[in-house]
């Protein structure tokens, strides 16, 4: 039998890195919260990350230690509307003087960061108790 | 039964449930944000019972308590009835969840220090002391 807290630091490590793609995809939807485009096509759209847990050893290979884990599943564009303005100003206007911009909103993303990073935080807090007993465990062979 | 198993006792097995424990513990903080996913458990005295169903937590007065009425192919593993439903089918309650695992962490060091008074009587019989 596999020690089971050896497992709390690889379902720990999956956790951390499935909240920081979160932070990383929130920290791209910031940086892009104010482009315009010339179509709306090509205007930004705000990326989700959508999380699916790691059930068994098929979802990633046998003997991995951190079933129960989670992953990234898929990122997806946000579907909300393409805000439309006119500003016939713009160079990047179309013909009729619109500009298309991100469909992200700064607030709600400044929302989600602070949420990805206290997952991220309460992980670490899971890995660092579980290591602690560890240490305490192998203490015990101690003279 | 070996010697030692037989002088650790209960406790040597008690910890390997502990430990198991944290580690769906972890698996369900892991997941507080993954859609679908069912917050899960682990009964203590299911696992407990099946290490040694006859030997461990005998009844010697018939006032006891069973220990535990265990079916045989039962892993313990139980799924977590939440207070409030969430709208992604997400069954993990964060705050109740981490309160759990700061007492599974204090279960499994009240085991560990049952655990160290055995080390150390059978390390005071080996020096002869």
């Amino acid at each position: 039998m596999a020690m089971s807290i050896d497992n709390i630091f690889g379902i720990g490590g999956t956790a951390l890195n499935a909240q920081l793609i979160r932070m990383n995809t929130t920290a791209s939807n910031l940086a892009n919260a104010g482009t315009t485009a010339a179509s709306e096509d090509l205007a930004y759209r705000g990326k989700r990350t959508v999380f699916k847990a790691l059930m068994d050893e098929s979802m990633t290979h046998p003997g991995a230690e951190y079933i129960g884990g989670v992953k990234v599943d898929k990122i997806v564009d946000d579907t909300k509307p393409i805000p439309k303005v006119y500003d016939p100003n713009n160079p990047l206007a179309d013909k009729d003087g619109f500009v298309y911009q991100a469909n992200v909103n700064e607030v709600n993303e400044m929302v989600d960061l602070m949420a990805a990073s206290r997952s991220y935080q309460n992980n670490v807090e899971v890995v660092n108790t579980a290591r602690e007993l560890m240490m305490r465990t192998i203490e015990l062979i101690k003279a | 039964m070996d010697v030692l198993s037989t002088a650790l006792g209960v406790h040597e097995k008690a910890l390997r449930v502990r430990d198991k424990r944290m580690e769906v513990l972890a698996r369900n903080i892991a997941n507080d944000d993954t859609p679908h996913f069912k917050a899960r458990e682990l009964d203590f005295k299911t696992v407990m019972a099946k290490f040694e169903p006859n030997d461990l937590m005998a009844n010697t007065h018939g006032t006891h308590f069973p220990f535990a009425d265990v079916v045989p192919d039962d892993d313990g593993m139980r799924y977590r009835t939440p207070f409030n439903a969430s709208v992604d089918g997400n069954t993990v309650e964060l705050t109740v969840e981490q309160a759990r695992y700061g007492k599974a962490a204090a279960d499994y060091q009240a085991t560990l220090s049952f655990l160290q008074d055995r080390v150390g009587g059978i390390r005071k019989a080996l020096r002869g002391e």
